[in-house]
């Protein structure tokens, strides 16, 4: 029996294709109430005066709730977030009041009508606004604020909310060794998620004490943590249920409506109420992608050896900052990319806007972070007139060196860049970035760029998996990880079947989690899920296979070590035809004269990762993450030199996937990614007017790659180099599609206009712009 | 034009089947659709003004955003959603050819597909591209959508 390694359906592809498949808001309970919120229309301002009597007239309004109905302040890291504003608004969009009616019409028409008095205040609309020396401070009391997680360094009287160290073998002493310097400044807008579902959360408060919440979670644990922590319940009382998920790319692990919910419901008895994101509130009011400003310094040898690094990349976190510290940290563990620098001095800052606040983001601050990057390695190249991908080749990480914050590398933690980066260069046939024309005013030309990115989870993230056999031999398999669109859940199955060496459409997965049965899984971020659940899911099949031996051994009459598992059956080694099924012994073995014993096989196993901890304060010393995922990405552009339009000919990506479970499903999520990848890079940016409104709040403002506007041809390939210690040497796969395309893309860019293209996205009027406007 | 101002009983034929319902004005053909009445939640809200197309549901032979369409408009017509599409070849092919991963989009593509293939013989990239870019897919590469699209005009015999 063989699963892993081959292209098996998806466990949900006949119910998603058909329509049937449920997402949260496809069942709707009859009586339930929903939640509106009135959304802030300043992006920073003081709240004079709220009038809810025209709302409460509203026939069918049942309460309207503002800012001093909750005051308390919440976070995932530092707790500095009101659910509803108080005082003051502190970004377009922002929730000021919720009203609760029968309907959502009801509900949306009294909103309209609360009368809000506001005097607007100065708008910290950027970066630099917000460092200047004498900056409005959007959180005067940021050094006051409850530390929920840490770690967290906010610094008073400024907008900083976190600065991150990576300090690694002193620079100064290199730079005049060095032969080459080069400074490059990259400068990356917020974006947004936009994934097809938007956001919603139903609670119901049951007068037992019980919370049901139904939510399009990514983290239904952390919700349950949440809720049980803000509204001081135990954790048990909490039952988050989170169904198939319409996408979510890091936006959903945010914990915001289920907040907004749970309040709306304890303001009318604790009835069922709902609160679904508009379009127009997901894009707004509930977090985005992080915005980043990053400044490189890089030193070489000649020879193209990189002696020197110092880099800040400061973030444009909006006005929260739910889990951007861990973000920051992220970005300090892998600061250099995937390149050896044995001298780096990085420095992270979140920084405080009066922009929508920010969330983890596919690669969590991965994608911005390889771009800034890749356009310095690209620039350094230039500067020692060299083939880029063979500086990225000479400089690769490799095992025995160490990351940025002296993380040992191994063969099997670290992959084999170099490997990557040979395969992409036949893969899309590299010829050194060479600009080939073949038209009057069309030119063609490759770009790359390599990644790397570890979990950057917290040390203490658990995972577990239950097993219950039904009588019939098939087998139930119980994780807490979400289905938001990679196959995480068939993965598992692929995993317990091979395990088990029965067929895995015998292996029945709860597709739904239901936080009350389901064992914990952290949260379904970080593409940890293959990991965390895999091992799981490994120790449970263990336990499974000891309880099988245990109680084939008693009917057979002999010990357990003599028997083997497979093909739902338990054998003897030596003589297979002396067996029992899985079906003889799932709910206990009958004997012959009809007494049983054993039971019901129920099998579980548990995760936590080990050896991991927090960066040091000082030097960011410390292990982010159990393993790396690296790979290369490249594109062909065709790009028109009058016009400057372009169109994305090929797209290319090189993964160390450690061992690929399911051909299919690693293609297709990484293609995805990259489909993904090239939309920020072409057209995607939050807008922000000159007064911090969120201009492009639509689907037909805020654009993303539509059918024919993907690459011609996609190219994906895997090297397979085990993480010994993953399920089957499998290592993360579900974001890294996206990571390096826009640096690609730019670099492709860069080359064929003879510009610095370090501002994405890149339309043609940016790249008229570059390369001089009216003058070129 | 028909007008109504209150509570109307009409008469809708949904996957061929014939319903007496009764509607408001201000009802959506999506919100009739994945309300308790009918349940069929196939069809889903992605932006309700017209961009994304996740609501598609064919209306006498044609694609049409259920979310910009009222209720009570599309009585007397032929109403078929991803539901009513069950085992047929469009959804075949976005199964075979992994056209999918949250799902969220799928039944408005294998709508717009559908319909296309009933009102094009022949149909190639150019006129793939034009009748599918009414929608919006944030998971996939397109090129699994694009490749399904192909497979089902191929299975019933493009233009031969
Ligand atoms: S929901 Fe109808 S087009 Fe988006
Ligand atoms: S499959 Fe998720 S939006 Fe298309």
């Amino acid at each position: 029996m063989k699963v892993i390694g081959c292209s098996i359906p998806r466990k949900d592809a006949r119910d998603k294709v058909t329509g049937r498949a449920k997402y949260n808001h496809d069942i709707t309970v009859g009586g339930t109430l929903y939640a509106v919120p009135r959304l802030a229309e300043y992006a920073h301002a003081a709240i004079k005066n709220i009038r809810t009597v025209a709302a409460l007239k509203v026939e069918g309004v049942r309460a309207v709730l503002t800012g001093q109905d909750t005051p308390f302040l919440v976070g995932e890291v530092l707790e500095d977030r009101p659910p509803l504003a108080h005082g003051r608004v502190l970004y377009w969009g922002e929730p000021v009041a919720l009203v609760v009616a029968d309907s959502e019409e009801k509900a949306r028409l009294a909103a309209s009508l609360i009368d809000i008095d506001y005097e607007p205040l100065p708008v910290v609309n950027s970066i630099d606004e917000a460092l200047k020396p004498n900056a409005p401070l959007i959180h005067p009391d940021v050094d006051r604020y409850t530390i929920l997680n840490h770690p967290v360094y906010p610094k008073s009287h400024t907008n900083i909310a976190d600065h991150v160290h990576v300090r690694k073998g002193p620079t100064d002493p290199l730079w005049p060794q060095c032969d080459v310097v080069i400074e490059s400044r990259s400068v990356l807008p917020q974006i947004d998620h936009m994934a097809m579902e938007t956001r919603s959360a139903t609670v119901e408060i049951l007068p037992g004490g019980r919370v049901l919440v139904h939510s399009t979670t990514q983290a239904p644990f952390a919700v349950q943590k949440m809720l049980a922590h803000y509204f001081q319940l135990d954790q048990g009382q909490v039952v988050v249920m989170a169904p198939l998920v319409g996408g979510a790319f890091g936006g959903k692990a945010a914990v915001q409506l289920e907040i907004l919910a749970y309040l709306a419901s304890r303001a009318v008895g604790g009835q069922m109420v709902s609160v679904v994101n508009s379009r127009e509130q997901d894009f707004a009011m509930s977090p985005v992608g992080t915005g980043l400003d990053a400044h490189f310094r890089l030193g070489a040898r000649d020879d193209g050896k990189i002696l020197a690094a110092e880099i800040t990349y400061r973030l444009d976190i909006g006005a929260y900052t739910d889990s951007a510290p861990r973000i920051a940290r992220a970005i300090a563990a892998q600061c250099t990319g995937p390149y050896a620098v044995d001298n780096v001095k990085c420095d992270v800052l979140c920084v405080y806007t009066n922009h929508t606040y920010t969330t983890a983001f596919r690669g969590f601050g991965h994608m911005p972070m390889t771009f800034a990057i890749e356009r310095a390695i690209e620039k350094l190249a230039d500067a020692l007139k060299m083939d880029s991908l063979a500086l990225r080749l000479m400089n690769a990480i490799r095992p025995g060196q160490s990351s940025p914050t002296k993380a040992r590398l191994t063969a099997s933690n670290v992959g084999d860049l170099p490997k990557a980066l040979n395969a992409m260069a036949k893969l899309i046939e590299w010829n050194g970035g060479k600009v080939m024309k073949v038209g009057p005013h069309l030119i063609r030309v490759q770009g790359i760029a390599s990644f790397w990115k570890t979990s950057s989870s917290p040390p203490d993230a658990v995972s577990g998996a239950v097993i219950t056999m039904n009588k019939d031999g098939t087998v139930n398999l119980s994780i807490g990880a979400v289905e938001c669109g990679p196959g995480t859940k068939t993965t598992a199955a692929q995993i317990l079947a091979e395990k088990l060496q029965m067929p895995v459409d015998r292996v029945f997965v709860h597709l739904d989690v239901n936080t009350e049965v389901d064992p914990e899984h952290w949260k379904t971020v970080a593409s940890l899920s293959t990991y965390m659940v895999g091992k799981a899911v490994e120790e449970a099949c263990k336990d499974l296979i000891r309880q099988l031996k245990n109680l084939a051994a008693i009917a057979l009459k002999c010990s357990p070590s003599d028997l083997a598992v497979a093909g739902e059956k338990v054998f003897l080694r030596d003589d297979p035809q002396v067996m029992v099924r899985f079906s003889d012994i799932a709910h206990g073995y009958r004997f012959p004269e009809g007494d049983t014993i054993g039971g019901q096989r129920i099998a579980r196993g548990s995760f936590v990762i080990r050896h991991l901890n927090l960066l040091d304060e000082e030097t960011g010393e410390g292990r982010p993450g159990p393993g790396w995922t690296v790979g290369v990405q490249g594109v062909l552009l065709e790009v028109n030199t009058e016009t400057f339009d372009y169109r994305v000919v090929k797209a290319a990506s090189v993964i160390d996937a450690g061992k690929v479970l399911n051909p299919q499903g690693a293609k297709s999520v990484v293609m995805g990614g990259m489909c993904q990848g090239l939309s920020y890079a072409t057209r995607e940016s939050v807008v922000y007017g000159s007064d911090g409104t969120f201009l492009n709040r639509q689907m037909r403002s805020y654009r993303t790659v539509r059918m024919g506007e993907q690459p011609e041809q996609y190219l994906v390939e895997f090297v397979e180099t085990p993480q010994i210690d993953a399920p089957f040497g499998a290592r993360p796969l579900g974001e890294h599609g996206v990571l390096a395309m826009p640096a690609a893309v730019a670099n492709a860019l860069s080359r064929a206009l003879g510009i610095e293209a370090n501002q994405p996205p890149f339309v043609p009027e940016s790249l008229w712009a570059l390369a001089g406007g009216e003058k070129a | 034009m028909k007008s109504i101002t209150g509570a109307y009983e009409g008469v809708f034929h949904i996957n061929g089947q014939t319903r007496r319902m009764v509607v408001f004005p201000q009802d959506t053909l999506l919100s009739l659709l994945r309300g308790h009445a009918v349940s069929l939640s196939g069809a889903k809200p992605g932006c309700e003004n017209g961009d994304c197309g996740a609501c598609t549901v064919v209306l006498d032979g044609l694609p049409v955003k259920s979310c910009m369409k009222l209720a009570v408009e599309s009585e007397d017509t032929a109403i078929t959603t991803v539901e009513g599409l069950y085992d047929t070849e469009v959804p075949k092919q976005f199964l075979d050819k992994w056209a999918f991963q949250c799902g969220y989009c799928t039944s408005g593509f294998i709508l717009v597909a559908y319909a296309m293939l009933l009102n094009t013989s022949r149909v190639n990239d150019a006129i793939i591209t034009e009748w599918l870019r009414s929608n919006v897919c944030r998971c996939t590469g397109y090129q699994e959508i694009h490749e399904a699209v192909w497979a089902a005009a191929n299975a019933r015999g493009n233009g031969t």
